[in-house]
């Protein structure tokens, strides 16, 4: 009965959106006041459909309900119960409807959101993701229903892909795709100023804390998904430019523009095509992310079972949805006039370069990213596209970006000029070539240019934005919160780049054939190897190894990786053991019994690779906090005040 | 004003590649089994029919058979079996079954009811052997050679289509049934 209830729920909720783009994007366009009324309803009723038909699918997982066509492929009755609701996720039908769930989610905080601003431009944001919704409703109910049922039903499930059983990994997509939908709500808002022909400063203002919270959701999804990758897949490095990490790569750099852009058009009433531009595209890539992972066009660790007919279909969907956008935007764009111009030494200059460069690497991550299927397409052949090309590609265009990001941020708005940092500037960035040089010819021993300058540059964005807080500290001025999460997300930034090249540069890896008792030494530490016993699971056994780490002959660790053989999938997963010591990241994976006692292992000495996670996450968190600046507060209590008083007159 | 024509413009290009990109790739490249060009493993299994005789790969050595994995819980197993049926009919290539975590009574109930395709059926109750021919979920059917050797694998249910195009092309012209 609940799987029924579930998929009348989907269907329900397909004709509401479908409702709710009706009225939306309709009701302003033919003035019919009665329409734009019912918009908020038919949000709500959608939302309340949509969450029914997710619990629906939820306890029909936590059930173990097996005759489920999609909880049989998907889950198992060993597994624990955290697995069986992460299972929900665990392939593309389900993944799908956690999208609609979420998009359902962005809608009703804009609808909250956008409560006290114009009741037209409110209809037609709401319209435009109810368009949005009922497309990838309508794509689950006609090619990825998860709740068909067998019609004979199996005694037990498949089980969950192993690979997916994983705390990080069971997070990873929900927040990636809140991420990913919430980029929604910037290109709702960007279509709505569009329909309206009309885009102002005040657009902006309500448009970035929505941009910025999607982008800091989109920044933790792919950090949990980059250390899932790191010590559950043992691949050995924190990013592999796989095609589905860049699918969530480039909305990402384009929602980072788009940040900075959003400034400019605030601040300044500039860029304002270039800003909805941007919202457009920035969505547009998500979708065209997941085009690519779920039309099964690429290949990848992620692809799902794949089907022409969705593939067909989604494209479709993309072709109308970004279509619709673009041509909107060619007829508009023309009322869309920037309200003054700017020197070239101005901020503005500065932020036009951070948008030039982030979209050039998004470009060439997109290039690399077609490549294949273009040369697939012109029968050309398969072509796979690697780190050799996007590596020296994408660096290009970030260094440059992160020397512009130390200087420009003491650019003045309008005028130019660097308001007297001149020559603080200079200093930070003789102190930063100093600490950058030093650690890595005399620390690291490092040789190459590539470490030095990239260690300098995360060392000068570090100094250079403490400048302008610790000046109104000793002036004791406030720092209002965004400048506060604005600082804070650059410092992180900084971080980043120093620990990255640190590791890019700088890191040790073997691998070593060892028998009991026998040691090898990697990046300073010696790793003496103490035997194999068998390890015994809830749904799975396997081999535990013991390996004694020390360093200088003091120890420093006792590391216990395994291999694991999971009974129902019959797959074997190498769980790796990680350790953090003194920053840097020591990684002990188990191989292959060789034989007469000796076990092939891989030894990998990280130096800080932990602070690349963490300083995207500090990014994150500095995003949220800039959203919570009083700035977006006051003119929401203004306008309480407003209602209060019109309320108050009436009566 | 052409610029505003622009983002649109080269979208509609991305979008035609991408939509060759879905004509152009082909279905079966996608998951390429590590078997391939590799021997099949060596099995011997009660039969289906006749539990006290075994099926085993040393009695298939000499001919081309496809190896189809199945069950009656399959459903996808159901929709391929008119196909399984017709390759039967025409006598190229022996079909050997693999009845995968079924049970007796009901896999002996369905091959009476929609007709007997296989020329043996081997029983994986425990889905044992499956996991050797690295089976992901039926159906699955693999075309092994004279020598022992796996050609080609195919994942879900065989179309017509796949039949004529993905199998029969990789058979030599002058196979027939062998053994039956």
């Amino acid at each position: 009965m609940i799987p029924e209830l579930g998929e009348f729920a989907l269907i329900l909720a397909l004709l509401l959106a479908g409702l709710q783009a009706l009225f939306g994007i309709g009701g302003p366009a033919l003035r019919r006041e009665r329409w734009v009324a019912a918009v908020n309803p038919a949000v709500a009723g959608q939302f309340v459909m949509v969450a029914t038909s997710m619990g629906c699918l939820v306890t029909a997982f936590v059930q173990n309900n097996f005759t489920v066509r999609y909880v049989a492929e998907n889950s198992n009755s060993q597994l624990p119960l955290f697995y069986r609701v992460a299972g929900v996720w665990g392939a593309h039908s389900g993944s799908l409807l956690l999208w609609i769930f979420l998009l359902g989610c962005w809608t009703v905080a804009t609808a909250f959101g956008t409560a006290r601003l114009p009741k037209q431009f409110s209809a037609r944001v709401l319209g435009v993701l109810g368009a949005i919704s009922f497309g990838f409703l309508l794509y689950t109910l006609l090619t990825s229903n998860p709740f068909i049922r067998l019609t004979t039903p199996w005694a037990d499930g498949l089980g969950l892909n192993p690979l997916l059983q994983d705390p990080g990994l069971a997070g990873h997509p929900p927040m990636l795709y809140t991420g990913y939908v919430g980029l929604s709500v910037a290109f709702a808002f960007a279509c709505a100023a569009l329909l309206e022909g009309k885009l102002d400063r005040e657009w902006a203002r309500w448009t970035r804390p929505w941009t910025t919270a999607a982008w800091a959701f989109l920044t933790c999804g792919i950090v949990l998904g980059s250390w899932w990758a790191y010590y559950t897949l043992g691949w050995g490095g924190f990013w592999f430019w796989d095609p589905v990490e860049n699918a969530s790569f480039m909305p990402w750099l384009m929602a980072t523009a788009l940040i900075h852009s959003l400034a400019v058009t605030e601040k300044r009433g500039l860029f304002k095509s270039w800003t909805v531009l941007l919202a457009v595209l920035g969505f547009s890539l998500s979708l065209i992310g997941t085009f690519l992972v779920r039309s099964g066009i690429l290949i990848s660790v992620h692809s799902f079972a794949v089907s022409p007919g969705r593939g067909v279909f989604l494209l479709t969907f993309l072709v109308v949805m970004i279509g619709a956008a673009l041509s909107l935007y060619a007829w508009r764009v023309p009322h869309l006039k920037s309200e003054a111009g700017f020197e070239l030494t101005a901020r503005e200059s500065f932020l036009l370069f951070n948008n030039i460069l982030l979209v050039t690497a998004c470009g060439t991550v997109f290039a690399g990213e077609m490549a294949p299927i273009i040369s697939l397409a012109l029968g050309l052949g398969k072509l796979s596209v690697g780190p050799p090309y996007f590596n020296p590609t994408f660096l290009i265009s970030m260094l440059p970006l992160l020397a512009l990001l130390a200087v420009g941020i003491h650019a003045r708005w309008k005028r130019g000029g660097l308001g007297g940092q001149g020559r603080t500037l200079l200093l930070t960035l003789a102190a930063a070539a100093l600490v950058g040089c030093v650690t890595a010819i005399v620390i690291f021993h490092g040789r190459g240019v590539l470490a030095p300058v990239g260690m300098t540059l995360g060392t000068w964005i570090i100094f250079s934005s403490l400048i302008d807080p610790i000046e109104r500290l000793r002036r004791r001025i406030a720092i209002p919160r965004a400048v506060l999460g604005m600082t804070i997300a650059h410092i992180a930034l900084g971080i980043f780049v120093f620990s990255m090249t640190a590791v890019q540069g700088f890191t040790a890896e073997r691998d070593v054939a060892l028998a009991n008792g026998a040691s090898a030494r990697a990046g300073g530490y010696t790793f003496q190897f103490e035997g194999v016993g068998p390890l015994h699971g809830r749904d799975y056994g396997g081999s535990i190894a013991k390996v004694v780490v020390t360093r200088d002959g003091r120890a420093v660790a006792v590391m216990h990786p395994a291999t694991r053989m999971y009974w129902v999938q019959h797959t074997v997963t190498t769980k790796s053991a990680v350790l953090f010591h003194d920053g840097s990241n020591i990684l002990v994976a188990l191989g292959q019994n060789l034989g007469d006692g000796r076990w092939s292992l891989r030894l990998q000495v990280r130096p800080l690779v932990s602070f690349i996670w963490i300083a995207a996450l500090i990014m994150a968190f500095g995003g949220l906090l800039a959203i919570t600046d009083r700035r977006y507060r006051i003119e929401q209590a203004r306008a309480q005040e407003t209602v209060a008083a019109l309320a108050g007159g009436k009566t | 004003m052409i610029r505003r024509f622009i983002p649109l413009l080269v979208f509609v290009g991305v979008a035609a590649l991408l939509a060759m990109g879905i004509m152009q790739a082909p279905r079966k490249d996608l998951v390429p089994s590590p078997l391939i060009g590799k021997h099949a493993p060596n099995f011997s299994l009660p039969s289906l029919m006749h539990p006290h005789r075994m099926v085993s790969s040393t009695q298939l050595i000499g001919h081309w058979y496809l190896f189809n994995v199945w069950g009656t819980w399959c459903i996808s197993c159901r929709q391929e079996y008119p196909e399984l049926l017709a390759i039967a009919r025409t006598g190229i290539v022996p079909l050997i079954g693999l009845d995968w975590k079924d049970t007796r009574g009901e896999a002996l109930a369905f091959l009476s009811t929609k007709g007997d395709p296989y020329q043996r059926i081997a029983f994986d109750p425990g889905g044992l052997e499956a996991i050797h021919w690295g089976v992901y979920g039926a159906p699955e059917t693999f075309l092994v050679n004279p020598q022992g050797i796996i050609v080609y694998k195919y994942i879900g249910p065989i179309t017509p289509r796949a039949w004529t195009e993905d199998i029969l092309p990789r058979l030599p012209a002058d196979t027939t049934v062998a053994g039956s």
